[in-house]
């Protein structure tokens, strides 16, 4: 890559605005991800009863099966919400920060 | 890993022994007993070693180029990538492993599985998309992007062999045993034939046939879990709540058996003792022996969390070496460079997490059918030693005979086989790169290799590693190898991912910082496992609680030493050298921002 190019990217507003979202967006969401679970984890370290308490009373199913469960869909809805996102806005604004750096 | 907090509680040998290889790696523990030829398993496994060396054969036409060997041109889908991502991930312990573990604890299994599937997203937003856009065939072509060329890649490759050599093992011993389970084949025999079809995959299909052999599986597996999970629910009228209900009742009806046989034992043991009987001692031993099962047993809660994160630090230690040892193994990582571009490269993450996420949840299905339908069924129990025939491991593939009869066990036991051909062809592949493409292109011919001469390498190499995974697979037949993917996966977050990670995102990074910060990362997380509870008092056989190290898991210890130490490095050098990859970062930055200047698909 050459400097020109590099310089007319960097000083390209979009590219600005692409590292701004982008950067934000992902780390935004990688912090989510890292509480819902480093959450789960230090209940289950600190307080393991609330997990086994019935759901409703004289059920056999307890509150942790559904928060497992959920933190599980989280998971993949987390990863979903960024490909979407990614996949649309973000590839378009580098799309075009490629086409605007070439003239 | 867990083995530790396990022995604290006091858990039975048998709740140990589901434990440990739940690290995705040597599913069967210990010594165990040869089968009867099981046909059904045999001829269903060899129609699947059938149709994948005819993927083999058609991979092997289509595979002329190194892009064509390393990632297959750079040409699957990330549909199919995240297939094959899954089916590099879902390894036959982890379906074994968690279900065992479910089996056994109930709640715990799902805590792991989570543990397992968390770093999926952080991987998406922090690495998949960077690692494509800077990359060519292997991580180091990442880690070494500014940097100097023959330390970083040098230490890369270092990192990357250590890690596949410890997963390999892993995977060789316990295919060796899972097959002398499932099929009642020799150990040796059993060994020899993952190592040749592996190595066959691999030298002439390259990633192109580990690619299918994995998608393959993957449908294999994911289809084979779901039936069983559909069977179980079936039975309880697709109701978890009554699913549930029915394993608590068997749980409690098993642990107020054990009761009454210890109130038996310590009768026997207190009329030995008044009648001052020669055997007093020895009832006195076997009644508190019967005491303390009865006693664990009663404390098993199995929906609720129970003693795998009975220590915050371990823990914690425990989800940082999963979430980020992860996007540290060479051979997840490798499978990024087999598709078009970053686009794709997310939708890889994206399927993969799905799939794996879907397998955990059928994995905690199957453990709770396996309660109710299994260990109430005589024909499976050992009468002898008390509990299921071949260990708690087999709890999946028991429940699939009693859901689908001895066909349905021969699809499960050539699946199980089928998994680990799979994975273990993705880590030689990774293997294999590491020494052609880093060492030998890169560090011996300083990038000028030509192309022919550096798949010629990787060849050699791939059969290299064949002949020493199976030589290395016989020699530790007989040892407690539980620890291995543990230290696999912590030098993986200790040494790897730091490095990839700072020279992604930090500016700072200096050639001197990464390789003195990743190999303290790598020394450090060795010397910790070594030292602590897991192969000082397990595989080394000193007395327990003697450990110079208390933790399963250094994680939390050689991570952070990794990340402080390349830091202070990076930060303090101030030579001529650090000044220019600073200057370097710019344009790399861009790079892995917009994917200019990225490899695309060849061709064909």
């Amino acid at each position: 890559m050459d400097e020109a190019l590099v310089e007319r990217i960097q000083s390209n507003p979009k590219f600005r605005e692409l590292v701004h979202k982008k950067g934000g967006f992902s780390w935004m969401l990688a912090i989510v991800m890292l509480v819902i679970y480093y959450g789960f984890i230090l209940v289950i370290a600190f307080s393991p009863a609330t997990l086994g308490t019935p759901l409703s009373a004289g059920s056999v199913t307890t509150v942790g099966i559904p928060v497992g469960i959920l933190i599980i869909l989280s998971a993949f809805v987390i990863t979903g919400i960024y490909a979407r996102r990614a996949n649309s806005e973000f590839d378009r604004l580098t799309r075009e920060v490629v086409e605007e750096a070439k003239q | 890993m867990m083995r530790k907090s396990l022995h604290t509680l006091g858990a039975a040998a048998l709740l140990a022994c589901a434990t440990a290889p739940t690290w995705a790696a040597g599913a069967i523990d210990g010594a165990v007993a040869k089968r009867d030829l099981n046909w059904h398993a045999i001829i269903m496994f060899f129609i699947f070693v059938a149709f994948t060396l005819g993927i083999t054969y058609w991979a092997a036409r289509r595979t002329r180029s190194a892009k064509d060997f390393y990632a297959a041109g750079g040409g699957i889908t990330g549909f199919q990538n995240g297939l094959a991502i899954a089916g590099d991930y879902m390894s036959a312990a982890s379906f074994l492993g968690i279900s065992a573990m479910v089996f056994d604890k109930g709640y715990d299994g799902l805590i792991y599985s989570i543990g397992f599937l968390v770093g999926w997203p952080v991987i998406t937003f922090l690495v998949a998309e960077r690692l494509r856009n800077l990359g060519k065939y292997t991580f180091a072509d990442v880690a070494s992007y500014r940097l100097g060329q023959t330390p970083v890649r040098s230490f890369a490759a270092t990192g990357t062999l250590v890690v596949v050599a410890l997963y390999l093992i892993a995977q060789m011993v316990g295919a060796g045993k899972l097959i002398q389970l499932l099929f009642g084949m020799d150990y040796t025999y059993a060994v020899v034939l993952v190592g040749i079809l592996m190595v066959l995959y691999v030298m002439f299909g390259g990633m192109l046939a580990t690619t299918w052999v994995q998608i393959i599986k993957a449908i294999l597996l994911l289809s084979g879990a779901s039936f069983m999970a559909f069977m179980v629910l079936k039975h309880s009228g697709f109701s978890f709540e009554t699913m549930f209900a029915q394993a608590v009742e068997v749980k409690q009806q098993a642990a107020q058996a054990l009761a009454a046989k210890a109130a038996v034992a310590s009768e026997v043991a207190a009329a030995a003792v008044a009648s001052n009987a020669p055997n007093a001692s020895a009832a006195v031993a076997s009644a508190e022996a019967a005491a303390k099962t009865a006693t664990a047993a009663a404390k098993v809660n199995i929906m609720a969390p129970g003693g795998l994160v009975s220590n915050p630090i371990d823990a914690i230690s425990l989800g940082l070496a999963l979430m980020f040892g992860t996007a540290g193994l060479p051979h997840i990582l490798m499978r990024f460079f087999t598709v078009k571009d970053a686009k794709e490269a997310r939708k890889s993450v994206f399927y993969a997490t799905g799939f794996i996420g879907y397998f955990y949840i059928l994995t905690f299905i199957i453990g709770f059918g396996a309660i109710t339908l299994v260990a109430t069924n005589p024909e499976f129990l050992d009468p002898a030693k008390g509990g299921l025939i071949g260990g708690s491991n087999m709890a999946a593939v028991h429940l699939s005979k009693a859901v689908g009869g001895d066909f349905f066990l021969g699809f499960i036991s050539a699946v199980a086989f089928a998994t680990i051909l799979a994975v273990v062809a993705g880590l030689t592949l990774s293997g294999a790169s590491a020494v052609s493409h880093d060492l030998y292109a890169s560090v011996i011919k300083k990038g000028k290799a030509n192309e022919a001469d550096e798949i010629r390498v990787s060849k050699m190499t791939t059969l290299g590693l064949g002949v020493v995974a199976i030589f290395l697979g016989i020699l530790f037949e007989k040892q407690n190898i539980a620890f291995m993917v543990g230290l696999a996966f912590s030098i993986a977050a200790s040494a790897n991912f730091p490095v990839l990670f700072l020279s992604m995102f930090w500016k700072g990074l200096t050639t001197r910082g990464a390789v003195i910060g990743g190999l303290f990362g790598l020394i450090s997380a060795v010397v910790l496992i070594i030292l602590g509870p897991a192969v000082w008092e397990v595989t080394l056989g000193n007395p327990k609680g003697s450990a110079p190290f208390a933790y399963s898991n250094p994680a939390i210890f050689s991570m952070t030493l990794a990340f402080v130490t390349t830091w202070l490095v990076s930060i303090t050098d101030n030579s001529e050298q650090a000044q220019k990859e600073r200057a370097l970062f710019l344009p790399q930055f861009i790079r892995s921002m917009t994917g200019i200047g990225a490899e695309g698909a060849s061709k064909h």
